[in-house]
């Protein structure tokens, strides 16, 4: 029981991870209708900026935990998200009213593109970073195990619902909001009623780049080592997530995060921990054959 | 009344050089946290090195780069625009699919004549089979892709269960490579059936990303079922094929004879090279032969009338699952002989060699070739084949070159590099005017 209780809450952990860069899936597929097959990439990125602000911090003797969090996610997010804006700019701008496959070439060749630039430039090694946040508290203590939570576990959760907050009020309440949400339904005549739909496209790639970017901030300080390939794997899997959930939805991408992250820390926790990844894809069948809009994704309307 | 003027926005210098400025402020920001900074093991802990002189060469070359670009791109826009007008209604001499067709021809000539011009330089030969083996899967893929219009981002599952049937036969049961054959193509239709039979209600994206993970699957448990698939050890000592049982061996076994002594000439290397090269060939023409007969038949017509209408095909009444089944069950049984012929030359498998990259590699043939043209196919695995070659100078940016390309190819001819392809239907008698009509580009 307490093991179980162990594994939920690593689980949400986890889970809250795959879905902070669920959202950018979501959101990006949400208004061109295409997946950002370099999203995983740009979450790398931001994990290697991470560790850059994290060593100069340690060089200049910063010791206050949260200021120190505050600039590596600021200084993290700004270079993020011109990356998210490079991405579209280059590999998505030109082929817009193009045949479907065409972006999602040109954005796999960037995927490639990204991983071998920071692989020539920041060497194919991993990365450790000494750890930001260390301990935590006892929840639970029985004879034979203690259920423990870390004070970084705590963190990404939190942050994760803060997240979620914020972005929920940015799409529902603001005017950009409301400019993206009328990009997503009709975008000829969103442009025709005044919205610039290239600076909306755009703006959203670089608010999807910066949630990966929490991320990325997020996996460096949970994990401590890096290496530039962890944007593939992360990338299949938050967009795994976006698509159980129901790809476009926000809660939805939320929600599939988390149930990845269980299903995958249980699988690993009971089962065979080697297949974790088989289990995922499995069960993203499964969820697709039952209800092939996701979870909480709106069931497509065919037009004839 | 105004009268129209064709006029066009004469751009200043000023101009260019604010948006060349632009850009090398863009490439500042994305350099300094990559390039112009990075962290180096010192002494247990990270520190932090800067490389501040190789960020200003690359803002200078992004600042000149976007300029020079941006000259050519308006030069070459401004010229096209002015051949069109002193050309406008007359269509260029002769018809694109001619032209095609006629490269075609000179492709195949050159292919036959290859190793016989290269007879003693290994490395062309190996490059040319490597293509071989790629435009195989190209064209085994646009059955699925091109023809039928379903995005499969798994294909390599196809490639390596060809791959590894073949090892494990010949390696624990001891069959030869024809008898291997046709087991091999019909495991991996088999495979093929297996995956599309579930998920065949899927499209789109859905569809991409449950074959993406069919491909991680495949190979997740190559990786870890030891016993099975021997790890990521993979398996080795594979037997080459044969030509009618004659080995390419140095000395001949008991009773037996190889190649070279049969023909009574001089052992040599590259007689193995030749003849597996000459065996790709032989195999890719085949799939070619296949393809485009398939294409003529029903079947094939399904195929391209799913691609572009689904509905409309349920309207009238075909089975689409059918149809999708055959499309995939086909596409993997190609799949699955080129991973069979790529286990044999090769000698070793290991997972290693049936990565998502393979896939994508596969995918960007079939679409930068022009989707559903078998010449496009061939054009484009050439050139991405070519382009990490090349680049194995400085061999650590091969595949740096190989991204950019795709992505630099996808942005200038989004549509493919061939997309005139041969109309399945055209009328048999008319003008040249009906026969424009019924020319159909690949989109």
């Amino acid at each position: 029981m307490a093991y179980a209780l162990q594994q939920l809450i690593n689980g949400l952990t986890l889970g809250s991870m795959y879905g902070l860069i669920a959202i950018g899936y979501t959101m990006v597929y949400g208004i061109i209708g295409m997946i950002n097959f370099a999203h995983g990439d740009i979450f790398m990125v931001s994990a290697f900026i991470a560790v850059t602000a994290f060593t100069l911090l340690a060089a200049a003797d910063v010791t206050s935990i949260p200021l120190a969090l505050t600039f590596v996610l600021i200084v993290s997010i700004f270079f993020t998200s011109a990356y998210g804006w490079a991405v579209e700019r280059i590999a998505y701008r030109p082929l817009r009213g193009s045949t479907r496959l065409a972006p999602l070439i040109s954005a796999i060749g960037m995927s490639i593109f990204l991983q071998n630039t920071v692989q020539l430039t920041q060497g194919a090694r991993v990365k450790p970073i000494p750890p930001v946040i260390e301990g935590g508290f006892e929840v639970w203590s029985t004879p034979d195990f203690t259920v423990q939570i870390g004070w970084s576990q705590l963190m990404i959760i939190a942050v994760t619902v803060v997240m979620m907050v914020a972005f929920t009020w940015l799409i529902t309440q603001t005017p950009f909001g409301r400019q993206q949400r009328s990009c997503e339904q009709d975008r000829t005549m969103a442009s025709l009623l005044g919205i610039n739909v290239d600076r909306t496209i755009s703006f959203t790639f670089m608010l999807g780049a910066s949630l990966a970017a929490v991320a990325g901030v997020m996996v460096t300080v949970y994990y401590g080592v890096i290496d530039f390939y962890i944007g593939f794997l992360a990338g299949i899997k938050a967009f795994t997530a976006a698509v159980l959930g129901g790809i476009g939805s926000l809660p939805g991408a939320m929600l599939g995060g988390l149930l990845i992250g269980l299903i995958e820390s249980f699988w690993s926790a009971y089962l065979w921990a080697e297949y974790k990844d088989v289990a995922t894809f499995a069960i993203l069948c499964l969820v697709l054959m039952l209800r092939p809009s996701g979870l909480l994704g709106r069931p497509e309307v065919e037009k004839v | 009344m105004s009268t129209v003027v064709f006029a066009r926005h004469q751009i200043t210098a000023a101009e260019r050089f604010r948006d060349a400025g632009w850009v090398a402020f863009v490439a500042l920001i994305l350099g300094i946290p990559l390039i112009g900074l990075t962290t180096v093991d010192g002494g247990g802990a990270l520190e932090v090195s800067t490389r501040f002189g190789t960020l200003a060469i690359f803002v200078v070359v992004a600042f000149a780069g976007r300029l020079g670009l941006r000259w050519m791109i308006d030069t070459m826009g401004a010229r096209k625009l002015e051949r069109q007008r002193a050309t406008s209604g007359k269509s260029a001499g002769i018809s694109p699919v001619k032209v095609v067709n006629i490269l075609g021809w000179i492709a195949l000539g050159a292919s036959i004549a290859l190793p016989i011009m290269y007879s003693d330089n290994r490395y062309v030969v190996d490059t040319a089979t490597t293509v071989l083996i790629y435009v195989m899967l190209g064209w085994g893929l646009n059955v699925v892709v091109g023809l039928a219009g379903l995005l499969d981002l798994g294909y390599v599952a196809f490639y390596a269960v060809g791959a590894y049937s073949y090892a494990l036969l010949s390696t624990q049961y001891g069959w030869g490579f024809w008898e291997a054959l046709p087991v091999s193509g019909g495991l991996a239709a088999t495979f093929g059936i297996l995956l599309g039979y579930p998920i065949l209600r899927l499209r789109g994206d859905y569809l991409a990303i449950v074959t993406l993970g069919f491909g991680e699957i495949i190979r997740i448990i190559l990786v870890n079922w030891t016993e099975f698939s021997n790890g990521p050890n993979g398996i080795s000592s594979i037997p080459r094929p044969s030509l009618f049982g004659l080995d390419f061996t140095r000395s001949p076994a008991e009773g037996e004879q190889t190649f070279a002594s049969f023909f009574g000439i001089e052992y040599s290397p590259m007689h193995r090279l030749i003849f597996l090269y000459y065996l790709i060939l032989v195999l890719a023409l085949l799939t070619h032969a296949f393809v485009s007969r398939l294409r003529k038949l029903p079947i094939g017509r399904a195929w391209e009338a799913l691609r572009e209408d689904e509905i409309a095909c349920q309207a009238m009444g075909m089975n689409t699952t059918n149809i999708k089944l055959s499309a995939f069950a086909i596409g993997a049984m190609l799949g699955g002989f080129a991973g069979m012929f790529f286990a044999a030359r090769q000698g070793f498998i290991s997972p290693e060699s049936f990565t998502f990259t393979e896939s994508a590699i596969i995918l960007a043939i079939v679409v930068l070739g022009g989707m559903g043209s078998q010449m496009g196919v061939v054009l484009a695995a050439t050139l991405l084949v070519l382009i990490p070659e090349f680049g194995r100078n400085f061999s650590e940016y091969r595949m740096l070159l190989f991204g950019a390309a795709m992505v630099l190819i996808m942005v200038w001819k989004p549509s493919g590099l061939l997309s005139h392809r041969e109309p399945t239907l055209r009328l048999s008698t008319g003008s040249a005017a009906s026969k424009d009509a019924v020319k159909e580009t690949a989109q």
